[in-house]
C-alpha cells in the first residue's frame, strides 16, 4: 500500500513552456500511476494553474514553431479526472489575486490556510514544491 | 532602425526555468530586425546548443513522439542562427568552454563555438548595449 502523499505545489509556470507542462504535476501523475496515492495543494501563485480556459501561444523562433505548448487547465482537469488525484486550491491565495472560484477547473477543491494543518494531520509524507 | 550589436548572458540550464523562453523571444525579436548578436552561454546555458538533446514521446500526455514534439534549445538555437542570417544579421554564440567541461556538453550546435570569460568581455566593450538574465 502506498504511503499517503500530499504535495504542496508553489512554483508555478517555471518551465512550463520548455517542458510543456509543470515538471512536478507531471512527475506526480507519472508515480501515480505507478501506484502512488497523492494529493496536490495549490498555493502561492500555483493556484493559476487551476483557472479554467488559459493558455500561452506556442514559442516561435524564426522558422522554428513550437506546436504543443503548455495547458495548464487541461493538466489540473487531468489530475482530477483521470489521474484520481485531488487537487486542493488555497482560497486566499486566489483571493489575493482577484481569481473568483467559478473561474476554475471542474473539481478543484477550495481550502482555507485554517484547514491546512488538519489535512497535513491526514498524510504521512507532505512535500512541498 | 539602425543596425545594433546586442549582447546577451545567459545562466539558466535548458528545462528549469522560463527565464529562457523570455531570452528566446527577445533574441528571436532581434534576429527579425537583423541586428548583430552575441550571447555568452555561462553556467546552465552552455547546454542550450548541446547537439545530443532529443525529443521524446510523452506516456503521461498520452503522445508518441511525434505528436508531443518535444522542443529542443539546441533547435532553438539553430532557429535563431538561420533567423539571424536570413535576415542579414550575425550570431556570435559562445557556449563557455570550462561551464561545458564541467557537465560534458562539448559538443555544440555549427556556428556557435566555445569561448572563455574574455569573448564576454569583448562583447561588453564592442556593443551598443548588454542585457544579463541571471538564474535565481
Amino acid at each position: 500500500m502506498a504511503k499517503k502523499s500530499l504535495n504542496v505545489v508553489e512554483s508555478a509556470y517555471r518551465a512550463v513552456m520548455e517542458e510543456q507542462d509543470d515538471t512536478i504535476l507531471w512527475l506526480l501523475a507519472a508515480m501515480q500511476g505507478a501506484g502512488g496515492a497523492h494529493t496536490v495543494v495549490l498555493r502561492g501563485n500555483a493556484v493559476n494553474y487551476a483557472i479554467a480556459g488559459q493558455g500561452a501561444p506556442g514559442l516561435t523562433i524564426g522558422e522554428w514553431k513550437q506546436t504543443q505548448a503548455p495547458r495548464m487547465d487541461r493538466d489540473v482537469a487531468d489530475l482530477i479526472e483521470n489521474r484520481k488525484i485531488p487537487v486542493y486550491v488555497v482560497e486566499e491565495d486566489l483571493a489575493e489575486r482577484g481569481i473568483a472560484s467559478d473561474e476554475l477547473v471542474s473539481g478543484v477543491k477550495l481550502l482555507s490556510r485554517r484547514a491546512l494543518p488538519k489535512l497535513f494531520a491526514e498524510y504521512e509524507i507532505i512535500s512541498h514544491w | 532602425m539602425p543596425k545594433k550589436t546586442l549582447t546577451f548572458a545567459l545562466m539558466d540550464a535548458p528545462y528549469e526555468s522560463a527565464n529562457l523562453t523570455t531570452a528566446f523571444r527577445i533574441l528571436d525579436a532581434a534576429a527579425k530586425r537583423g541586428h548583430d548578436i552575441n550571447v555568452f552561454a555561462y553556467e546552465g546555458a552552455a547546454a542550450l546548443a548541446f547537439t545530443r538533446q532529443s525529443p521524446h514521446p510523452n506516456p503521461v500526455h498520452g503522445k508518441n513522439l511525434a505528436e508531443e514534439n518535444h522542443p529542443t534549445t539546441k533547435d532553438q538555437v539553430a532557429a535563431l542562427l538561420a533567423e539571424a542570417a536570413k535576415n542579414g544579421g550575425k550570431v556570435d554564440w559562445v557556449n563557455c568552454g570550462m561551464c561545458v567541461d564541467e557537465r560534458g556538453v562539448n559538443e555544440f550546435v555549427p556556428g556557435t563555438r566555445r569561448g572563455s570569460p574574455a569573448d564576454f568581455q569583448a562583447f561588453l566593450d564592442a556593443s551598443d548595449n548588454t542585457l544579463v538574465i541571471p538564474t535565481k
